[in-house]
């Protein structure tokens, strides 16, 4: 075939990954690979939770992103000003028009703090935090230092959001840093969510809200929160109630890359990318596919998920490329360990249409899901050595497919959602 | 699922009385469920949200999130939670007849 060119933007965990994996399918003769970041930072996102508690550094979790690239791959630090899908071509901020044959959206989310009424007013990163950016991470690590009792509230404001457990690791682990440094009983700990529950999967949600509870965490459900007050110290919800704070750790709005919204005909009204839940190709045109955190797919934004789909979606490109029928083969596959302090953390695994069960991953003698282990901190853990070293490059885990394994799950009927 | 009778019209509902088959909606359905739902009257704003809720799920297959619905609707959050009291989007798809918004994961 005539040389393809292949346009990934973003050079995040879906972006690299995508890229490694189709430089290794076709010879430089057959592709010419491209992939646009506006920055050269990759940042092992997981690691960000570690961070506020002293347990991780933000140098450790970052990397340049032209170097997790393989070669013959093009890495261009640029801002995409906008995508012409009808033209099949894109503007980069530095005047370059690339054209292409196949283009895969992997630009992941943009928080959106600004968003929500006082939030970035007086007090932000004062009083009020976010660990979901490196910069918010560090500034959190310093003010729960200095952090000697009070009302510590954590709020998610509303979803979608990266990685749905981590405010409940979050509440987890302070519980257990306020344990530690002999302060607990002078902290009340506050969890607020839009859910009606700690978590969206019933059978999650339930032992999630369990282990709040035995942490000595309230709940507050249904909260929607409108306005931050962050001098005065208060959370105020659309529906009149108000929550009191001297700490406020917020997961702000997420909504997609800002060029998305200036690429006509690309995204919906947040920012996000509609795509087809089996294949990833976009309804927007065949030549478009999306994954990670910039799509709509109803699943869990998550590097897990990203990467079970760039498998699919690396097939799929190909299978365009070569006019032939794509494969429908993504079924939602999620996992994630989910920190739970104390040195344990339990794991959650899912898709489309199983919610998280008990039992143990991948099969009956793996690691124990829903419930909590040393095992799977450990997991944790390691993953990041696994990440830079066996995720971006590419290669396969063995035992770990994109398919939702069954065998060692005690299949409890799934609820009606 | 079970039948019930609303603005005497047999029609399919849920456990929580959303209705199951959006196409059994009428406007005497939606204003009888706004009364049970603490809505007396429903006003030329609650309809422009109730239509668009329709329309959108009949064009997306899923009801809009809060979110989707203040920035799309014409009506700001803020005036949503006056209109709707609780929680916006999902009593103006229950009035709206169609099925609860389903929460992201």
């Amino acid at each position: 075939m005539a040389r393809k060119q292949i346009v990934i933007l973003g050079g995040g965990t879906g972006g690299t990954m995508t890229a490694n994996r189709l430089r290794r399918r076709f010879d430089a003769d057959e592709a010419e690979i491209h992939v646009v970041d506006r920055d050269n930072r990759h940042v092992y996102q997981p690691g960000l939770l570690f961070v506020p508690f002293g347990l991780a550094q933000v140098e450790e979790i970052v990397r340049p992103r032209g170097r997790q690239l393989r070669d013959g791959v093009l890495f261009h630090e640029n801002e995409v000003e906008a995508v012409w899908i009808e033209r099949d071509e894109l503007l980069l901020d530095d005047g370059t028009m690339l054209p292409y044959d196949a283009l895969v959206v992997a630009t992941g989310v943009r928080l959106q703090p600004e968003e929500t009424e006082g939030l970035t007013g007086p007090g932000w990163n004062e009083r009020v935090f976010t660990f979901y950016s490196p910069e918010g991470a560090d500034a959190l690590r310093a003010a729960l230092e200095r952090f000697d009792g009070g009302r510590l509230v954590v709020n998610l404001v509303d979803m979608p959001i990266k990685c749905p457990v981590a405010p409940l690791e979050f509440a987890f682990l302070a519980d257990w840093y306020l344990r530690e440094r002999g302060i607990r009983n002078r902290v009340e700990l506050v969890y607020s969510t839009p859910l009606d529950g700690a978590f969206t999967k019933p059978i999650a949600s339930e032992h999630l809200a369990g282990l709040l509870n035995e942490k000595d965490v309230e709940l507050v459900t249904e909260f929607n929160a409108g306005e931050v007050d962050g001098v005065g110290g208060k959370l105020s919800s659309y529906d009149g109630r108000e929550l009191d704070f001297d700490l406020l750790v917020t997961v702000p709005l997420h909504g997609g890359a800002a060029y998305v919204e200036r690429s006509p005909g690309l995204g919906d009204a947040l920012g996000f990318v509609p795509t087809n839940k089996q294949t990833l190709q976009t309804p927007a045109k065949p030549n478009v596919f999306a994954l990670g955190d910039a799509t709509d797919l109803p699943t869990s934004k998550a590097g897990s998920v990203t990467h079970f789909e760039a498998e699919v979606l690396t097939e799929n490109v190909a299978r365009f490329l070569a006019d032939k029928e794509l494969d429908a083969s993504y079924d939602g596959h999620a996992n994630c360990f989910i920190e739970t302090g104390f040195h344990k953390a339990l794991l959650i695994d899912f898709n489309y249409e199983t919610e998280p069960l008990p039992g143990h991953f991948p099969t009956a003698f793996g690691l124990p899901l829903l419930r909590e282990s040393r095992l799977n901190h450990l997991g944790k853990l390691m993953f990041q050595w696994v990440y830079w070293h066996a995720l971006l490059p590419g290669r396969e885990i063995p035992g770990i497919g994109p398919a939702m394994p069954t065998a060692g799950k005690t299949h409890v009927p799934a609820h009606a959602s | 699922m079970t039948a019930t009778l609303i603005a005497d019209t047999s029609v399919d509902v849920d456990a929580e009385g959303f209705l199951t088959h959006a196409d059994q909606w009428s406007e005497q359905i939606a204003e009888q469920i706004a009364r049970e739902n603490g809505i007396p009257e429903l006003t030329e704003r609650h309809w422009l949200v109730v239509k668009f809720m329709r329309d959108r799920y009949f064009t997306t297959g899923t009801a809009p999130s809060i979110r989707s619905l203040g920035k799309e609707s014409g009506v700001p959050i803020k005036e949503l939670y006056q209109l709707f009291p609780k929680g916006p989007a999902k009593l103006a798809a229950k009035i709206g007849g169609i099925p609860k918004p389903r929460g992201c994961i």
